[in-house]
């Protein structure tokens, strides 16, 4: 598998964010996904950068473009080393909150993408990694 | 910081969001517009949303509070202009925004909060 791009952006305030979602929108342009499998892309990202910022207490994006020799994909990956997730089946749930959100944010984003993984182990960090492909 | 402006149509206030929202920007909005609607005692609020191209969860909840906010205020929202992959996107996140009206565009918002001001027969005049 090829990977055409590959660039890391850290996530540390609400402007990080915005530019997260802009990075992601350029790399889904760049490789031809469509106008709606951008938008469930970026808005995937955009709801993961904010669990990284908000209960990860900052991190890092890592962006890249795939190129498997018979498709074309964008692979996003969020890193934080803030307290974990204790149970992540729970945390998967439609609903389940615990900083008063919708609790969408998990569950909601995998609905949007072909890859989805989450590891994460408590007191060290949560990562979660997602590809959409064209 | 940005701001979003409100806009005065008569008796309902028109808000364009055409940044990509920050969510302190979203924050100013919900009190800016709930003080607008009490000083110009607005009926009705056109949230136009057509140049946003990403609804997340933290966005999709702000349009919700604007609504219900207006709503206790005595003022009804209509959210225009959303797009197509928007709308896929927010159903499919799983924010079908079941109580939230809408319309196609800025005219068809206005067309639908001037109906629905008709039928309220018997309501005090603002």
């Amino acid at each position: 598998m090829a990977v055409l791009r590959d660039e890391r952006i850290g996530l540390r305030s609400m402007d990080d964010i915005i530019k997260a979602r802009q990075v992601v929108r350029d790399c889904a342009i760049f490789q031809g996904l469509s106008l709606v499998d951008q938008t469930k892309l970026v808005t995937a990202a955009s709801e993961l950068a904010r669990n990284t910022l908000i209960h990860g207490g900052g991190g890092e994006m890592r962006l890249q473009a795939l190129n498997d020799g018979s498709r074309r994909g964008v692979k996003v990956t969020f890193i934080d080393t803030g307290p974990g997730i204790a149970d992540i089946e729970l945390a998967m749930k439609d609903g389940y909150t615990t900083k008063g959100g919708l609790g969408l944010g998990l569950s909601g984003s995998k609905r949007l993408v072909n890859e989805f993984e989450i590891d994460s182990k408590p007191g060290k960090g949560t990562t979660v990694c997602i590809v959409r492909w064209k | 910081m940005e701001r979003i402006p409100i806009l005065k149509m008569g008796p309902y206030l028109l808000v364009t969001i055409q940044v990509d929202m920050h969510d302190r920007v979203a924050m100013t909005l919900q009190d800016e517009l709930t003080a607008r609607i009490v000083s110009d005692r607005a009926q009705g609020v056109l949230l136009d949303i057509s140049s946003v191209d990403v609804v997340d969860s933290f966005i999709g909840r702000m349009i919700g509070n604007i609504a219900s906010m207006s709503r206790v205020l005595d003022a009804e929202t209509v959210v225009v202009g959303m797009r197509p992959a928007v709308a896929i996107t927010l159903v499919e996140l799983g924010l079908a925004l079941p109580s939230i009206r809408t319309a196609l565009n800025v005219d068809a918002g206005m067309t639908l909060l001037k109906s629905s001001r008709k039928s309220n027969n018997g309501r005090p005049a603002r």
